[in-house]
């Protein structure tokens, strides 16, 4: 990939712009035959090019081609198509009741494009958090200007080389570049940015947006618990709880993931069975040990790996493996590891942790869990292993998160009928399915009245009858207002 | 007791520190999570405004001479209806929404489950002092959050008198105003709020946006612009001139976000459209409108200045066409009529907020969107006057703002059904009825799966029939599926 120069991506940056405005302007991406062409060339781009976007995510993140296919480019080619099959049901006018006051009228809720977006796309799912916003965004009939994380930079050289070459170049757009390049998008009008990545960029991405009142979308993160109760009695339930928290910890580029398990949560008389059928199912997966390490992604750089270094330091953090915490830093890879209630106020256990290391809390009653949580700020998804219904109902009404998911980890990220998204430090805003399509739209209400009839009472100057007709209106109190009339009322 | 008055302490950061965790306490402690709590609070508001309609319009005129109509109205009448409309709604509101899952996550339940945001900040304007303040603490009681309110101190009496209020009739542990200016709001601002809800100008929304950034705190933006009115010929030109009136200057004298700003119509329509303006608004307003008991004053001296500089511009005063009166001592002004102004006039670049009405004149109705364009940006709603079915395609299609209506101005606002909102500098996000309680809850997803048995294809070690059969389930055809499950 070569580097570009500042001052000549700056003067390209603003050109580029000033397209895509024109491009919105003569109502290009408006229609539906544009936008539904774009999602099919999306489908092409990503079916023709599978090799290369798997040899891609190996160079950056170490990925399988399962791994590849299951977190990026399956979901990619679902969402596409989910958008093709619903796109004009999500483009039609909604329409609104209305009551008899109003008659004759009609109203309805028309959604229209925004305008020109920016998309920053983060480095852990580069093709997934890079297209599927490109998808809601091209749904809702707006301009793009994407910008793929430069922390991989196979993805990124990827979609700056192959987008051009399938999508509408006067609409969609593709710019590479670190942080600088980032800095200076930020300065200038957009009509909407979407954001994924940390809490911390996530502020400085707000604070541009505020010069230009732009409305904005953070998909951020945070330290994902996972309770486990009373799963781990029955032996094949035990096996599928311990399956699905390590396929939820090290199965999504391993765990340098948003929804991530970040922290597992047990009573202590269960932590012992747990971390035995873990450690069970983390050899059979991945392997024995760190040499003959399988099926799992790396860690993205050098920086994210000393890091994660960093946090097994502190001696009473080391002193709490008991599973794992081998690493190799030529080949920027950490084995999966456990850690057996790491000191509460060290770093590992207050920062989001974005690596294998799994650090089990053990409780001596489950439902300190739910204050335990809250004691941490709002997380993207609650995981939960549990069967007790009143618990659940607990977990639910207790507890906020940006999702819940019961006796699973990751499958709440393919439902396209659930909006995927944060609250409070987790973010704002959310996507997938439909909610894509809303986010990058403007819901235009209209109302559509008649010149006839009129209603005197409307009009100055002020009378007590007009002011007696119109609190009856305003009530729809359509009995009274006949009453008045016909002079049955006093006013 | 949960307000503060100007004059007895200053109310600087600390002070702003406090109340937030009074409320966040509150919060936390559930208080405003039950249904109930919610019911007694929107009770609570009828009754304040059933006892106090007297004071309530008393407190109107005393800030913005509003004519009692219009106080009964427009004020108290819309807050009651959005009171009723939660109370009749909200177990409705506040039931999980089911949601669909399908065959790839299969066997499966999902919901999507409404929980309140926490602890909001709601900062309300001058031109609908009791509206633009309750309004959106109904639908934050709807939604169960702890609230604190700051109406605008350029509604001096109102704002006092909401504090009262308030203070008589609500929940003061989890319900509270304060009252005060830029400093008490700025220490406000730097708190963590949950979501705060701006009603307002576009500069101020700025720095409200920028100071909830520093917590990633979501907002709501309720703002303005210039709001245009396509006026077509051919039309029953006497009843859309009587709508034009009452969406201008029966609402506060021009004084509110969704006033038509300026029209826009063809040459040979113009001198018929004035005359009857002219017409309308003396069978209104009468000869003197200066006396009329019906038009609000505006609001201060900051703003009587403000519009007379709108107006006294060169090259504008000279295009009157009717009206221009002013009485500076009882800050009034008449209606104002101005035809043909210069594009780059002052009065055609701000957002007007005030009884002055000018007409741009086209060759064309259809040059009426291009004028619309390069007038700056969205604005939060925008009207149409026509019979032309074709024309008001275009228009619904091409002319973006925060809402539309055709051939008549202003009544969307009382209409629950539709999202009252902006889009670009006339704001976001939305409100009324359950857009209220949408905007200040998290939607949050829900996904209920079993333990019985999973597909070994979802683990390592990774073989190529477990990507095929990834590759089918992810594609959700059950032919696929089987034939992949069959190795085939």
């Amino acid at each position: 990939m070569l580097p570009l120069q500042t001052s000549k991506t700056i003067a390209s940056m603003e050109e580029s712009i000033a397209e895509l405005r024109e491009t919105f302007r003569t109502g290009t991406t408006k229609s539906v035959s544009w936008r539904k062409k774009q999602l099919r060339a999306l489908l092409d781009l990503v079916n023709e090019n599978e090799d290369s976007i798997f040899h891609a995510l190996d160079q950056d993140l170490g990925k399988s081609r399962v791994e590849s296919y299951r977190d990026e480019i399956g979901i990619i080619k679902k969402s596409a198509s989910y958008s093709l099959s619903c796109l004009d049901k999500w483009m039609a006018p909604k329409k609104g009741d209305l009551p008899l006051l109003f008659f004759p009228a009609k109203a309805e809720v028309m959604p229209e494009p925004l305008g020109v977006v920016l998309i920053f796309s983060s480095w852990n799912f580069p093709i997934t958090v890079a297209l599927d916003p490109l998808i809601g965004a091209i749904s809702a009939g707006n301009t793009v200007l994407l910008k793929p994380s430069e922390l991989a930079p196979a993805c990124m050289s990827f979609l700056t080389q192959t987008i051009p070459r399938y999508l509408d170049n006067k609409a969609i757009k593709v710019i590479g570049g670190g942080a600088d390049v980032g800095k200076r998008l930020l300065e200038l009008k957009w009509d909407k940015i979407f954001f994924t990545g940390s809490p911390r960029v996530g502020r400085l991405v707000l604070t541009a947006a505020a010069k230009y009142l732009t409305p904005v979308t953070l998909e951020l993160g945070g330290k994902c618990p996972a309770i486990v109760d009373n799963t781990l009695s029955n032996p094949s339930k035990a096996k599928v709880t311990a399956k699905r928290i390590v396929g939820g910890k090290w199965g999504p580029c391993t765990g340098q993931a948003c929804i991530a398990i970040d922290y597992v949560l047990v009573e202590e008389k269960l932590a012992s069975t747990l971390i035995e059928t873990v450690k069970k199912y983390i050899k059979i997966f991945y392997g024995d040990n760190l040499k003959e390490l399988k099926s799992i992604s790396r860690i993205v750089n050098q920086q994210q790996f000393q890091r994660l270094v960093n946090l097994l330091k502190d001696p009473h953090v080391a002193a709490s493996v008991v599973y794992g915490g081998s690493v190799d830093e030529e080949k920027l890879v950490i084995e999966p590891t456990i850690l057996l209630d790491p000191p509460l106020d060290s770093e590992i256990m207050n920062e989001e942790i974005f690596g294998p290391l799994l650090p089990i809390i053990t409780l001596k009653n489950i439902e300190e869990s739910i204050e335990f949580i809250n004691s941490k700020p709002n997380p993207l998804v609650i995981y939960a292993f549990t069967e007790n219904e009143t618990f659940k109902k607990r977990i639910l009404s207790e507890t906020s998160s940006g999702s819940v998911t019961f006796n699973d980890s990751m499958v709440q990220f393919i439902c396209e009928s659930l909006p995927f998204g944060g609250v409070g430090q987790s973010g704002f805003g959310r996507y997938h399915g439909k909610y894509s399509f809303d986010t990058f739209s403007h819901e235009k209400s209209v109302l559509h009245r008649a010149f006839y009839p009129e209603l005197e009472p409307r009009y100055p100057p002020w009378t007590n009858f007009k002011l007696a007709f119109l609190r009856l209106a305003y009530a729809l109190d359509y009995f009274g207002l006949i009453l008045l009339m016909s002079g049955f009322r006093k006013s | 007791m949960g307000s503060q008055s100007e004059g007895k302490a200053v109310f600087d950061t600390e002070s702003a520190k406090e109340v937030v965790k009074e409320l966040r306490a509150s919060f936390v402690a559930g208080k405003t999570k039950s249904y109930e709590w919610r019911v007694s609070q929107l009770t609570a508001i009828l009754k304040m405004l059933e006892e106090n309609e007297q004071p309530i319009v008393s407190a109107l005129r005393d800030d913005l001479s509003k004519p009692e109509l219009e106080s009964s109205i427009f004020e108290i009448g819309m807050l009651r209806n959005s009171c009723r409309l939660a109370l009749k709604e909200m177990k409705h509101w506040m039931k999980p929404e089911k949601a669909k899952t399908s065959l790839t996550t299969f066997p499966s339940s999902a919901e999507i489950v409404s929980e309140p945001l926490g602890v909001v900040l709601v900062i309300s304007a001058w031109n609908y002092p009791f509206l633009l303040s309750l309004d959106p603490v109904v639908g934050a009681i709807a939604a169960g959050n702890a609230i604190l309110l700051k109406p605008s101190e350029i509604a001096p009496a109102s704002s006092s008198l909401l504090a009262k209020l308030v203070a008589d009739y609500m929940d003061g542990s989890c319900i509270k105003v304060v009252e005060g200016a830029v400093p008490e709001t700025s220490a406000l601002l730097e708190q963590k709020w949950d979501k705060i809800f701006y009603t307002g100008n576009g500069r101020i929304a700025r720095i409200v946006m920028t100071a909830a950034a520093k917590h990633l705190t979501p907002v709501v933006l309720e703002l303005g612009g210039k709001s245009p009115v396509i006026v077509d010929s051919d039309i029953h030109l006497k009843v859309a001139t009587r709508r034009i009136i009452a969406g201008k200057w029966a609402c506060n004298n021009g004084q509110a976000c969704i006033s038509p700003d300026y029209l826009i119509t063809t040459k040979d329509n113009a001198v018929k459209l004035v005359d009857s303006l002219k017409c309308e608004l003396e069978q209104f307003y009468g000869k003197n409108p200066l006396d009329s008991k019906d038009l609000s004053c505006i609001v201060n001296s900051n703003h009587f200045d403000r519009l007379l500089k709108l107006l006294d511009e060169d090259k504008v005063s000279s295009k009157i066409a009717h009206g221009g009166e002013r009485d500076e001592t009882n800050l009034k002004i008449a209606p104002t009529i101005l035809l043909d102004v210069p594009k780059n006039s002052l009065i055609m670049k701000e957002e007007i907020f005030g009884p002055l009405l000018p007409i741009v004149v086209v060759d064309k109705v259809e040059e009426s969107f291009d004028v619309i364009k390069s007038c700056g940006g969205k604005p939060l709603a925008a009207y149409l006057f026509t019979k032309n079915k074709k024309l008001t395609g275009k228009f619904v299609a091409e002319v973006s703002a925060g809402g539309l209506v055709v051939n008549d101005t202003t009544v969307h606002l009382a209409e629950h059904n539709l999202p009252f909102g902006g889009v670009g500098e006339s704001g976001m996000g939305s409100y009324h009825g359950k857009f209220s309680f949408d905007a200040f809850s998290h939607k949050k997803a829900v996904l209920y799966r079993g333990l019985g048995g999973d597909a070994s294809l979802r683990y390592p070690p990774y073989t190529p029939g477990k990507l095929r059969l990834l590759q089918a389930l992810l594609s959700g055809s059950i032919l696929r599926i089987i034939r992949a499950l069959l190795g085939w």
